[in-house]
C-alpha cells in the first residue's frame, strides 16, 4: 500500500491535466455526436467528473483543501441536475415514447 | 445580505402556503416578501461593504444595484402572473417558489466574491429555470424547450467548471482578490493554464447569456417556454448573467484586457449581426423578442469589451431599460395571445383602435428597445456607445449603429400592425394588474429617458 501511495505521488501534474482534458474532450464529443438524451446526459456527467479529478489533482498540488471542497459542491450539483434532468427526460418519453433528440424539431423558424 | 435570507425564508413560506391551500395569499405574500427584500438590500447601499461569509460574497453597491433591479423586475413579472399559472395546473405555489429560488441564485450570482459562489449561484438559478421552462407538461413545445435548455445548460456548466479548475490550478485560489493579486504579481509569467481558463470561462458565460456563436438554444427555449417564464428568462436572468460576467472581468481579469478583448469584440459584433438580421425574418412576435434579446446581449457586451470604471453603470442602465421594456412587450403578448391564440404579428392588427392604452405602452416599449430618444433605451445605448468610444473602438460603434438601424425596422413592424393595419377584432380583456404593470413600466421608461440623471451615475 505504501508503495502504491508513493507511486501515485510520483505522477507529475501535467499528466493529470492531460488525462482530464482527454476525458473532458470525450464528454464534449459525446454530447455533440450522440443522439440519445440519456447518453448525452451521461457525457455531460463525464465532463463534470473530469473537472472533479482535475480539481482534486490541483488541490493536492497546491496543498490547499478548498479545491476538494469544490468537488463536493460539484457532486451535490450533479445530483440535483440528475433529479431535474431525468424528470424532464421522463416527461418527454411519456409524450413521445422516445428519448431521441432528433424528434425535438418542433421549434424552428 | 439580509435580502438573501429574507428571500430564502419567503420561498419556503410560500411553499407552506401552498401546502395549506391558501391560494389567495400566495401573490400578496410573495410581493410583500419581495418588497421587504428590496428594502433590505437598498439599506445596504454605501455601507462600505467587506467580503462576508469567509470571503464568499461581497454585497457592494454593484451588487445592491443589480439585486434591486432584479427584484423589481421579478415583482412586475409576478404581478402579471395573476391567473396565469392557474391555467397551467393546480400547483401554483410551487411555481412561485421556484421563481423565488431562481431569484436567490441570481442574488448569489451578482454578489459573488469567490468562484465557487459564482458556480453555485448560476446553478441554483439554472436548475430552477430548467423546471420552469417545462411546466406545461403536456405541451410538446414546452417539453422541447425544457430538454434543450437543460442539455445546453449542463453542457455549458461543464465549460465553466473546467475554466474555474484551470484558474484554480494556475492561481491556487478561488477567491477573486487572490486571483487578481496573482495576475498583478506575475505580469509576464502567467501560466498558460490561466489563459485557457479565461477562454473557457468566456465560452461558459457566453452560453449562459446567449451570445453568438453560443446562442443557438436561445430562440427555441424562449419560444417554447410559457410566455411568463420567457419574460423572466429574458429580463432578470439575462441581467444577472451580465452582472456576473462583468463582475468577474472587472475584478479578476482587467489586467489581461489585451488578451480577451479581441475575443469578446468578435463575439459581440457577431451577436449583434446574428440577432438583428435573424429577427428581421421572424413572423412570430415571441420569437422576434428572443432574437432581439440576443442582439441586446451584443450591445451589453460592449461595456465588457470597453472595460472601465463606467462599465458597471452602463450595463446597469442598459439592463434596466431593456428589462422594463421587455416586460411590457411580454405582458402585451400574454394578453393578445390569450385573446387570439396566436403570437404572430398579424394578431396585433388593429389593436390601437380597440385598446389604445395597451397599444400606447407597447409602442413606448418598442421605441425604447429600438433606442429612440426620450426613452430609457436611448440612454442605455448612448452610455454603451460612449463607453466604447472612450476606448477608441470606433469601428465597433459604427457596426453597432448599423445594427440599431436594422433593429428599428423590426420593432416598428409591430407598431405598424397595431396602428395602420385594420382588422376585425374584439377588445383585449385586460385586468387592473396588467394595467398597473404596463402603465408603471411605460412611465418608468419615459422618466428615465427624459431625466436620466438619477440612474445614470449611481456608481
Amino acid at each position: 500500500m505504501e508503495n502504491v501511495t508513493q507511486a501515485i505521488q510520483g505522477v507529475p501534474l501535467n499528466h493529470y491535466i492531460l488525462l482530464c482534458t482527454i476525458i473532458f474532450s470525450i464528454g464534449v464529443i459525446g454530447v455533440l455526436i450522440r443522439r440519445n438524451a440519456i447518453v448525452i446526459f451521461m457525457s455531460v456527467e463525464l465532463m463534470l467528473n473530469a473537472v472533479n479529478l482535475l480539481l482534486t489533482a490541483f488541490s493536492v498540488h497546491h496543498n490547499d483543501p478548498s479545491g476538494q471542497v469544490f468537488v463536493f459542491f460539484i457532486m451535490a450539483l450533479a445530483a440535483a441536475e440528475v433529479a431535474v434532468g431525468l424528470a424532464i427526460i421522463v416527461m418527454i418519453f411519456r409524450n413521445t415514447n422516445s428519448t431521441d433528440v432528433n424528434i425535438l424539431n418542433k421549434l424552428k423558424w | 445580505m439580509n435580502a438573501l435570507i429574507t428571500l430564502s425564508v419567503l420561498a419556503i413560506l410560500v411553499l407552506y402556503l401552498g401546502l395549506y391551500k391558501a391560494k389567495n395569499a400566495l401573490l400578496p405574500v410573495t410581493l410583500i416578501g419581495l418588497a421587504a427584500a428590496l428594502a433590505l438590500s437598498i439599506l445596504e447601499w454605501n455601507s462600505g461593504a467587506a467580503p462576508i461569509y469567509s470571503g464568499m460574497m461581497l454585497f457592494d453597491n454593484f451588487a445592491v444595484a443589480f439585486t434591486s433591479i432584479c427584484i423589481i423586475s421579478t415583482m412586475l413579472i409576478l404581478l402579471i402572473s395573476k391567473d396565469y399559472f392557474e391555467h397551467i395546473s393546480e400547483h401554483v405555489a410551487e411555481y412561485y417558489t421556484i421563481i423565488l429560488f431562481a431569484l436567490i441564485g441570481i442574488l448569489v450570482m451578482v454578489s459573488f466574491h469567490n468562484l465557487s459562489m459564482l458556480f453555485i449561484g448560476i446553478e441554483i438559478m439554472s436548475v430552477s429555470l430548467y423546471i420552469l421552462a417545462g411546466i406545461r407538461k403536456h405541451d410538446f413545445k414546452s417539453n422541447e424547450a425544457a430538454l434543450k435548455y437543460f442539455l445546453m445548460g449542463a453542457f455549458s456548466t461543464g465549460f465553466l467548471l473546467l475554466g474555474i479548475a484551470f484558474l484554480y490550478g494556475a492561481s491556487g485560489s478561488f477567491d477573486l482578490t487572490a486571483i487578481k493579486e496573482y495576475v498583478i504579481a506575475n505580469p509576464t509569467g502567467i501560466s498558460p493554464l490561466f489563459y485557457s481558463g479565461v477562454t473557457l470561462m468566456i465560452i461558459g458565460l457566453s452560453f449562459k447569456i446567449g451570445a453568438a456563436p453560443f446562442h443557438f438554444w436561445t430562440p427555441d427555449v424562449y419560444e417554447g417556454s410559457p410566455t411568463l417564464i420567457t419574460a423572466f428568462m429574458s429580463t432578470v436572468v439575462k441581467t444577472a448573467g451580465f452582472a456576473a460576467f462583468l463582475r468577474l472581468f472587472m475584478v479578476c481579469f482587467a489586467p489581461l484586457h489585451d488578451f480577451w478583448m479581441p475575443v469578446l469584440l468578435v463575439i459581440s459584433v457577431l451577436t449583434l449581426f446574428i440577432g438583428n438580421v435573424t429577427a428581421l425574418y421572424q413572423h412570430s412576435f415571441k420569437r422576434m423578442l428572443a432574437f432581439s434579446s440576443i442582439s441586446h446581449a451584443g450591445y451589453m457586451l460592449f461595456a465588457i469589451v470597453a472595460l472601465g470604471p463606467l462599465s458597471g453603470n452602463s450595463v446597469f442602465v442598459y439592463a434596466s431599460a431593456y428589462s422594463i421594456a421587455s416586460i411590457i412587450a411580454f405582458a402585451v403578448l400574454i394578453l393578445v395571445k390569450r385573446q387570439t391564440g396566436s403570437d404572430n404579428f398579424e394578431s396585433f392588427n388593429g389593436l390601437a383602435r380597440k385598446n389604445p392604452f395597451i397599444a400606447f405602452t407597447l409602442t413606448v416599449a418598442m421605441l425604447s428597445l429600438a433606442g429612440i430618444p426620450l426613452t430609457a433605451g436611448f440612454i442605455g445605448k448612448f452610455m454603451m456607445f460612449s463607453t466604447a468610444l472612450s476606448e477608441y473602438h470606433i469601428i465597433m460603434v459604427v457596426l453597432a449603429v448599423v445594427n440599431a438601424v436594422i433593429g428599428i425596422f423590426y420593432y416598428l413592424k409591430v407598431i405598424v400592425s397595431m396602428y395602420f393595419k385594420s382588422a376585425e377584432r374584439n377588445e383585449v380583456q385586460s385586468s387592473p394588474y396588467f394595467n398597473f404593470v404596463l402603465g408603471f413600466s411605460a412611465l418608468l421608461t419615459i422618466i428615465v429617458g427624459v431625466y436620466p440623471g438619477f440612474i445614470s451615475n449611481l456608481f
